[in-house]
Order: C-alpha cells, then sequence, then structure tokens
C-alpha cells in the first residue's frame, strides 16, 4: 500500500531505490518472494492500492478490449504506479513456473504489451521467469534483476534464497485457511480477523488466484460466501500431491499450470464427502479457462457445480442472487440428504 | 476402418490422398455449411474459440456419414488447440457417437516420432511406403499454394472475377482426384495458365498483408471468405502464412525447406521479445515485414479470445504507428452477418485507397 508521505518524495530523494509492484495478476502468489528480494537487496517496494474503480476504469482505457478483465486491471495498477516516484517497474515475463507447463500466452506478452500501450513509463524490470525447460536460465535472470542493485553475486544469490523462505512461510499461512491475500496481510504485519462464523456449509472455490483474491475482480466472493455461512474450501489448502495425482487421471496432462491445478482440486473436491458444492470463477475470454471450465463439469458430475464468470461489469446483486440460489439448493440438498431431488447443476 | 478429420481450407485434399496413400478408408467430411456451424455451436462450450466449433461440427458430420474413426492433432501449449482433441472426445461421446479418435501429438524431440505415428495409423503399409506418401502429398500441398497464390495475385488484376473463382474451384476439384505426381503438375500448371490469361484492367490495385491466426487465414467458412472479397474490390492480399510454411515448421520442424520464421523473429523485435504460442509472434513480425516492403495495409484476422493474437493485437498499435501502416483487427466468431464484416472491410480499403491517391498527389506535386 502506497504511504501518505510516498507521494511527497521526489525521484531519486534518499540513497533507496524503489521498486513498484503492480498489485495484480502473480502479485497474489509471490509477492512475497518479490518484495523480500528487492527489499533484501537495499531497494524499497512499492505495491499500488487494492484494485479500485479508478484502477479498472484506466486499466479498460489502456488495454484491448478483447484481453481478460485481470490484465485489465493489471494494467491499472501499472498506471497507477507510473505516478509514483518510483526507479524501477517490476513487470516479469512469467511463462512458466513448473517443467513443460505454461501459465497463458498473455502473461507471456505482458512487458511487450505494456510498453507498446502505456507511455513514460519508468525502467521496466522484465524477468523472464521461465522454468519449462531447466533452472539455469532463471539462474541467470534473477542475477540480471539483482545486479541493478549490487554487484556482490553472492549477495545477490542470499536475498534470493532468504526471500524464498519467506514465500514458503507465507503459504504456510494459506495452508491454515486463510486465502493468499490475507496470507499476504498477515505476512506483513497487518492482522486479518478469522472467520469463525458458524458454518453449515463447505464450499470449494475454484479460480485463478489472481481473479479471486482480488476483491475488486471477483466482487469479493470469498466474504461473500463466508458471511453467507459457508467455510470456503479454496485449492492453496489441498494437498499439493494429492491434486496432482488427481489431474494425472485425466488421459492428457494439463499443461496450463493453473488449470491443471483447477482439475485436480475439483476432482478432490467431487470425491470429498465434506464438500457440499464447488464454484467456479472465470474470468470472460479466459482460454484455459474455456477448456478447463468444461474438462470440470463433464469429470464431477454429482457434485453441484456453478460456473460464474466475471468481467468489468459491476452487477454484483446479479452475483449474489446466483450465490444465495446456490447455497439454499446445497442446504435443501443437505436436509434431504442422500435425496437427489435436485439437479446437481447451479 | 471409416476414417474421418476436420477441416482446415484445402487441407482437406491433402489429408485425404494421405490417408489414401496409407490403404485407410477416408470420409471427407461435407463442406463447412451454417449447419455445421450451428452444431459446433450447439455443442462445444460456450467460450472456445470458433476453430473447435467447427472442429465439432465437422466430426459429427463426419461420423453421420459413417465414420468410425476421427483423425486430429494435438499439441503442448500454451494455446488452447493442444487441448482440443480431448475435450472434442469427451463431447462427442457425451452425445452419444461410438468412434476410435487418434490424435497426432506434435513431435517432442525429433522427427521419426511423426513417421512412426503416420506408419502407425496405416495398415499393413511399410516405412517406404509411408515415405513415399509423405512425398507425394507434400509435393500436392505445394501445388495447391501455387495455385492459391496465383489466384490471389490475378484476382486483384483481372477484370473477370467470377472466372479467377472458377478457376480456383475447378482446379482444386481437379487436385483432388489426382494420385500420380505428373497429375499433380499439369492441373497446378493448366490452373495458373489460365489464370495468367484472364482479361485485366488498369485500375490501381491495393497491397493489403492478411495476418494472424492459422485456421482463421486457411478457411474461407471461418472468415467469410476475406480473401475473395479483398480481390473483388482489386485488392492483392498476401498473407503471413502459407500451407506449406505450416507444415513445414510445426509438423516436420523445418526439415522440408528452408524456414523464414527466423527472419520473421527478427523483424517482431523490438515489439514482442519473445514467442506467445500460437501466431501471435509472426502477426507482429510479418506486420512489421509488410509495412517495410510498402504495403498499403495490414488486416489481422483470428478468432474471438485467441491468447496469442490478442497479445499481438495489443502490440499491434505501436507497430502502425512507429512503422507508419494502417493495421485492422477482425475477430470471428458465432455471428454470422457478413454484411457488418465486409462494411468495415470496404471502409478500411476506402481508407488506403484514399491515403495511396493522397501520397500520389504528394509525390506529382513536389515534381512538379
Amino acid at each position: 500500500m502506497i504511504k501518505a508521505d510516498s507521494r511527497v518524495r521526489k525521484k531519486g530523494a534518499g540513497k533507496l531505490k524503489r521498486v513498484g509492484i503492480p498489485r495484480g495478476l502473480f502479485f497474489y502468489y509471490y509477492y512475497p518472494l518479490w518484495k523480500s528480494f528487492f527489499v533484501n537487496l537495499g531497494a524499497q517496494v512499492i505495491t499500488s492500492a487494492p484494485t479500485n474503480c479508478l484502477t479498472v476504469q484506466q486499466g479498460i482505457d489502456s488495454m484491448v478490449d478483447e484481453s481478460c478483465f485481470p490484465i485489465k486491471v493489471y494494467f491499472g495498477h501499472i498506471k497507477e504506479l507510473c505516478r509514483e516516484p518510483i526507479d524501477y517497474l517490476f513487470v516479469p515475463r512469467i511463462v512458466s513456473v513448473e517443467r513443460r507447463s505454461y501459465i497463458c500466452p498473455k502473461f507471456m506478452g505482458i512487458p511487450d504489451m505494456v510498453r507498446a500501450r502505456i507511455k513514460d513509463l519508468p525502467p521496466l524490470i522484465d524477468t523472464i521467469i521461465d522454468y519449462s525447460r531447466d533452472n539455469k536460465m532463471m539462474d541467470n535472470e534473477i542475477l540480471k534483476a539483482g545486479k541493478l542493485f549490487t554487484s556482490k553475486i553472492s549477495r545477490i544469490r542470499d536475498a534470493y534464497q532468504a526471500a524464498y523462505k519467506e514465500l514458503q512461510f507465507c503459504k504456510a499461512l494459506a495452508g491454515q485457511g486463510y486465502t493468499m491475500a490475507e496470507a499476504i496481510n498477515l505476512w506483513e504485519g497487518i492482522p486479518q480477523p478469522r472467520f469463525n462464523c458458524d458454518t453449515h456449509l463447505t464450499v470449494g472455490l475454484l479460480g485463478h488466484g489472481y481473479s479471486l483474491y482480488d476483491q475488486n475482480i471477483s466482487m469479493n466472493i470469498i466474504d461473500r460466501l463466508r458471511s453467507m455461512g459457508c467455510k470456503v474450501v479454496l485449492p492453496e489448502e489441498l494437498d499439493k500431491q494429492a491434486i496432482e495425482s488427481r489431474a494425472a487421471l485425466l488421459p492428457k496432462r494439463i499443461f496450463w499450470t493453473l488449470g491443471r491445478k483447477m482439475v485436480g482440486s475439483a476432482l478432490y473436491m467431487a470425491q470429498s464427502q465434506d464438500i457440499d458444492g464447488i464454484i467456479y470463477v472465470a474470468c470472460f475470454g479466459c482460454g484455459p479457462d474455456s477448456m478447463v471450465g468444461e474438462i470440470i463439469e463433464r469429470k464431477i458430475a454429482g457434485k453441484p457445480y456453478m460456473l460464474i464468470t466475471v468481467d468489468e461489469h459491476t452487477g454484483e446483486a446479479g452475483l449474489v442472487t446466483r450465490l444465495e440460489a446456490f447455497c439454499d439448493m446445497l442446504k435443501r440438498r443437505r436436509i434431504r440428504n442422500g435425496a437427489d431431488h435436485f439437479s446437481p447443476h447451479g | 476402418m471409416q476414417i474421418t478429420f476436420p477441416h482446415m481450407g484445402n487441407v482437406h485434399i491433402a489429408i485425404k490422398s494421405l490417408l489414401e496413400k496409407l490403404k485407410l478408408d477416408v470420409v471427407t467430411p461435407p463442406p463447412i455449411t451454417q449447419k455445421t456451424l450451428t452444431m459446433g455451436i450447439k455443442y462445444a462450450p460456450e467460450f472456445a474459440c470458433l476453430p473447435l466449433k467447427i472442429n465439432i461440427g465437422n466430426f459429427i458430420e463426419g461420423l453421420e456419414n459413417g465414420a468410425d474413426t476421427i483423425i486430429m492433432a494435438g499439441g503442448w501449449g500454451p494455446c488452447r488447440f493442444g487441448y482440443y482433441a480431448q475435450v472434442e472426445r469427451d463431447i462427442l461421446q457425451a452425445l452419444g457417437y461410438r468412434f476410435k479418435m487418434i490424435i497426432l501429438e506434435a513431435p517432442d524431440s525429433n522427427i521419426s516420432e511423426l513417421f512412426n505415428q503416420v506408419k502407425d495409423l496405416g495398415e499393413n503399409v511399410t516405412f517406404w511406403e509411408v515415405l513415399k506418401a509423405v512425398k507425394f502429398v507434400w509435393h500436392q500441398i505445394n501445388a495447391i499454394d501455387q495455385m492459391e497464390k496465383a489466384y490471389e495475385y490475378h484476382l486483384a488484376y483481372t477484370s473477370d472475377k467470377e472466372s479467377a473463382d472458377k478457376i480456383l474451384s475447378t482446379g482444386l476439384a481437379a487436385l483432388d482426384n489426382c494420385f500420380h505426381k505428373k497429375d499433380v503438375d499439369r492441373v497446378c500448371s493448366d490452373t495458373v495458365t489460365s489464370l495468367e490469361n484472364l482479361p485485366r484492367h488498369n485500375k490501381p490495385v491495393l497491397k493489403v498483408g492478411l495476418v494472424g491466426e492459422v485456421y482463421t487465414i486457411l478457411e474461407p467458412a471461418c472468415n467469410f471468405n476475406i480473401i475473395r472479397f479483398l480481390g473483388h474490390m482489386n485488392v492483392e492480399v498476401t498473407r503471413s502464412i502459407y500451407l506449406p510454411d505450416w507444415v513445414n515448421d510445426h509438423l516436420f520442424k523445418g526439415m522440408l525447406k528452408k524456414s523464414n520464421r527466423k527472419e520473421v523473429y527478427k523483424q517482431a523485435a523490438p515489439y514482442l521479445n519473445y514467442w506467445v504460442g500460437g501466431h501471435g509472434r509472426e502477426t507482429v513480425g510479418c506486420t512489421v515485414g509488410f509495412a517495410r516492403r510498402d504495403f498499403d495495409g495490414v488486416i489481422q484476422i483470428g478468432p474471438l479470445t485467441c491468447m496469442p493474437e490478442i497479445v499481438a493485437q495489443s502490440v499491434l498499435q505501436r507497430v502502425s504507428e512507429e512503422e507508419r501502416i494502417p493495421c485492422m483487427t477482425l475477430y470471428f466468431d458465432e455471428h454470422s452477418g457478413a454484411a457488418g464484416v465486409y462494411t468495415r472491410l470496404e471502409a478500411f480499403i476506402d481508407m488506403l485507397e484514399r491515403k495511396a491517391a493522397a501520397g500520389l498527389n504528394i509525390i506529382s506535386g513536389r515534381i512538379n
């Protein structure tokens, strides 16, 4: 979050180099790593404010219409950071975070799209994150980014090692029922309320982290479900190996990291007795989601399932109505335990 | 075994002769019509891209014409195409069709994988016969390409557009019935000669580059036959993707002929510096290439929500400004209103015409 005094400071004031990290896309998966890395190297990290109307508006204005909503929001965050006195803007090119799997073509073109569409950019740190073949290239990329701040290679390596531990810590928090967004807040020292209301339903919530944990994109779906008395189970809480083993049941390995995680989680949740229903939050125009949503719907027959597509529309009432209807259906199913009077599809 | 396959422009001629040379019974799906599209739309996921919807339509029509086996290509991402076959199989099985699906995965490491896949497909064929079949089909693909290229060029310059259309369709139909290299050569040269002999007009001809996603470019049913429409408006269309290049680059890893992909990638920098799956990088690189070869404009086409093309589209504006070339993007989906697309194309071509005319005036003004 931008501190009030940071706006007053002029560019170059003080010795610290300032790095801007947009609060979008893989922020919710890797922010602790990125922040600690730059802070360990003696930089100051600035993030944009949580997504708000202005972010959305600026994002929609600066990105092509056909793009998906999270990408537009990301552009909004970059626009906001461009007004801050920062020395570098961290816009990684995230190709792949594991062997032979990708995220999405749009992630692979992000730095180029940003350069093409936003004028007056600060220098970009466009680290290429690509683990699809080996880790060697990644090593070089980390050193390249680190060399902007220090010439000592050992210091860069130490900074990365320490930062990686911070990420693990944050992920451990997320395993305890916090969302990644809450875990990041906790990690930054902002206390988070625990939702301890008496839950009578358990809902598995799937979706890409950058849409689920962004309260604006997902229209706050997690808190809405919680306030309706649902315990929300997120993919981050599930055992990673269990997810992988379920996803491996498909005849062909899914080559999108997030897509495979979603299918694996859905299959896992479908077999779990504790989970009453599954909600999938997809983004309008998302390529992998159009396939993954279909696969899930076909593979989890018997478990109530609802696909919610979000984009820049702001009609929250529509979402609330659908959630309420879905929860009502789950409750009735529970009362008439075992009876199949209600369609399992929301 | 009755085998069917998806359509992609005139590729069906080549696929059919390949499968026949492998001693298989082929059921060519009927040409893509509104009915094909309607069935595809009905059963395919709503937000999937258009090629998947058309594929489903093709398969249903193929299966209803007696096929019991489907052959389909695969891939390893990040473009959605790599997972098409899996989703399509699930959809068709849920509809109650009983069939076998053979998925040709693009070779991960070496070319012999593909040869072996093709060999396994055939019944009692030797490696030598496979090699011969591939060689013949490659020849046929090149013939299709030559005919299409000649058509695209002469269509813009001739005053008798209808005859040009007719010559190409007769030529392709004749090619479909060729079983020997000699016949292929004859049909090809006949078609090209008759196209060359068409009467000419002396109106100005605009040169437009057509870039974008491969299926949309190659399949006229997917793009409202944009090449023919532009040709009828005296526009010479040059594509970013031709069939032999695609087969060479994607199926044979550049073994059949020298690839110009590196050149294209070089031109894509600094606008797009990394591969983004599909043909995103080619779209940007070719647009730059067209601009530097003094084309009048570039039209980008793709299926709606195509991820690589969205990346390309979002940098094309910068390319357009810096390389000084007018660009237009058209996405195609379930909508069937050709008039809307044609109006936009006409407006774009009008603009290019005026720009070209203005450019000439400036030059003549200087000379005078």
